[in-house]
């Protein structure tokens, strides 16, 4: 068993929704409730993750990363390292590949809030702030869930654009996933056995934790 | 707490036409009423701060909340307003209790849960306080809406087809509770409507919008009996509709011709002799002459004519006159069925009526 790159995997994945949750609600909320021209692009590019190879985005994300990039240059200035093959680097990559786990959750669930609640809000007395807080989230809330979990989750089993991106650098790079397809190379089956039982159960887990926590939204007391 | 009223004025060509002028003065209830697509609850929504017009102006009170020539337009919830929506839009996830207290944030946290319970109780839902919408009927769900409407201690109280969406005992019962709620109230209350029965029933006085253009306003009696041109009374349903031209005006009344006839109409001293007009003439107006028994009565207006149907609508009878109208247009009355019977009426017999002068309404053409 692998132990550390289950806990590169686990780091990635809270790395993963950490990063993306504000940048999602923000996304998904705008392209919920906004009509602007362009909008069906931003939908498009939003989605690309999730029908593109993953070969393709890595290595797209590679080139980025390199150090003749403003990107790769940058961070090579300011750490002394290489953005590619970097455990920052995979954060960002991954990041990047969950975009629309994190978005099109939290975009429906925000497009399903009915429209007159937000006005009832405000005509209620509350600021825009307090009808996000104690209207939008809590209606969102299962949304949200789903998209924190969905992120955990591929981001523990996304494994060509790590590939690409970081290689297989053990503590660094190597992800459980990863490890998993080193251990099935060396023939160590019983290892790779566990590991991916091991990985399956997680998933289980992170998807009863969605469905437990969306089922308590109806129940709960004054929002 | 006394307010002054409220006074809007609004002018604009998009997205829909508005151009109406409304006052409302404490304690009273104003009802808008008009066909649907008139722009009732556009207008509702911009005293609300939820629709912006091109131009105009919303005050309440000494407070202004739109100015468009001064660029003021105070955010839906820096006006106090309570409103409550055609389909409540109560917040699902928060308890009766919780909707009412989250319209009260202008009180300490301490005194909200008290006073929330004092208004549901105040509509009736005392025991109700921990339901979820999902939880309470459709009348059950609009009390709560009135009392997070009231929550905020609005300066105004707007009220969005309220009764449109529960059975039609239930309205009843909810119209009742409002008759009293408003007793207590010394705000101005403005209801959107598109029955005239219930505009007429609890309203102060109504405006009619037509296309976003305020026609008239008027207490529902004085609509009713005397719309200010012939499109009120057409959207008001009223019939017995004709046209004429002013003849001469004595003291008490105007003299006007109608086809060969001339009659005798309740004075419009505004209108020149010669002057194109519309009249009509209310329900009530028309009377009966009896078989072999004249009276008094008949001698004023008399209008013979042709019975042409006669529909017996519950109690009553529907009579339609052909009556030599030269726009061929039907005088119609409606007596108790027992009254047509006495009288023998019957399809293509002769009929005599009368038009009471007073309720002669006559109206001029734009």
């Amino acid at each position: 068993m692998d132990w550390p790159a289950f806990r590169l995997s686990l780091w990635l994945g809270l790395g993963t929704v950490v990063i993306l949750l504000p940048l999602a609600l923000w996304l998904g909320r705008f392209l919920a409730l906004r009509r602007f021209r362009g909008r069906g692009m931003v939908e498009a590019a939003v989605a690309l993750p999730l029908v593109l190879p993953p070969t393709v985005l890595g290595f797209y994300l590679l080139a980025a990363f390199g150090a003749g990039t403003w990107l790769g240059g940058a961070f090579q200035a300011i750490f002394g390292r290489t953005l590619a093959f970097s455990f920052e680097g995979l954060l960002l990559a991954s990041a990047i590949a969950n975009i629309p786990f994190a978005v099109q959750p939290i975009q429906n669930a925000f497009a399903a809030i009915p429209a007159n609640l937000r006005e009832a809000g405000a005509t209620s007395g509350m600021a825009p702030w307090a009808v996000f807080w104690r209207v939008e989230l809590p209606l969102a809330w299962p949304g949200i869930a789903t998209a924190i979990v969905l992120t955990f989750a591929h981001t523990l089993g996304e494994f060509g654009v790590v590939l690409m991106v970081g290689g297989a650098i053990p503590g660094e790079t190597r992800t459980a996933a990863i490890a998993i397809y080193d251990r099935v190379q060396a023939f160590d089956d019983a290892a790779a056995a566990s590991m991916s039982a091991l990985l399956l159960v997680i998933c289980l887990l992170a998807l009863l934790l969605v469905q437990r926590l969306t089922r308590g939204i109806g129940r709960r007391r004054h929002g | 707490m006394a307010e002054a009223g409220l006074s809007l004025r609004l002018k604009a060509a998009t997205p829909i036409t508005l151009d109406l002028a409304l006052d409302c003065a404490p304690g009273e209830l104003l009802a808008i009423i008009g066909p649907s697509g008139a722009g009732k609850s556009t207008t509702l929504r911009a005293i609300a701060g939820l629709h912006r017009p091109e131009s105009g102006s919303v005050s309440c009170g000494a407070e202004t909340w739109l100015d468009t020539s001064r660029a003021l337009d105070l955010p839906a919830h820096r006006r106090r307003v309570g409103l409550v929506f055609q389909d409540y839009a109560l917040f699902p996830h928060m308890t009766a209790l919780g909707n009412v207290m989250a319209a009260m944030s202008h009180l300490p946290a301490a005194l909200r849960a008290e006073r929330a319970a004092a208004l549901l109780a105040r509509v009736h839902l005392a025991g109700l306080e921990q339901r979820r919408p999902a939880e309470l009927s459709g009348g059950q769900q609009q009390r709560v809406a009135v009392a997070r409407a009231l929550a905020r201690d609005p300066a105004v109280l707007l009220l969005d087809e309220p009764f449109s969406a529960v059975d039609r005992a239930t309205r009843r019962r909810l119209q009742v509770e409002l008759a009293n709620l408003r007793q207590g109230l010394s705000i101005p209350i403005i209801l959107v409507t598109h029955d005239l029965d219930e505009a007429a029933s609890l309203a102060d006085r109504m405006l009619l919008l037509h296309r976003g253009r305020g026609l008239q306003t008027a207490s529902p009696a004085e609509m009713l009996a005397r719309p200010a041109s012939a499109e009120v009374a057409r959207l008001l349903d009223l019939r017995n509709l004709f046209a004429g031209v002013i003849l001469a005006h004595e003291p008490g009344l105007t003299r006007l011709r109608w086809g060969n006839q001339v009659l005798e109409a309740a004075p419009m001293p505004s209108l020149a002799p010669g002057t194109a007009v519309d009249w009509l003439i209310g329900a009530g107006g028309v009377v009966l002459h009896r078989r072999g028994r004249p009276s008094a009565g008949e001698r004023e207006n008399p209008v013979s004519g042709t019975i042409i149907a006669l529909l017996p609508m519950g109690e009553e009878m529907r009579v339609t006159l052909d009556v030599g109208d030269p726009e061929g247009r039907h005088l119609t009355f409606a007596l108790p069925r027992h009254a047509a019977q006495r009288n023998a009426l019957a399809v293509g017999e002769a009929c005599g009526v009368s038009l009471l002068r007073d309720a002669l309404h006559v109206m001029p053409r734009p």
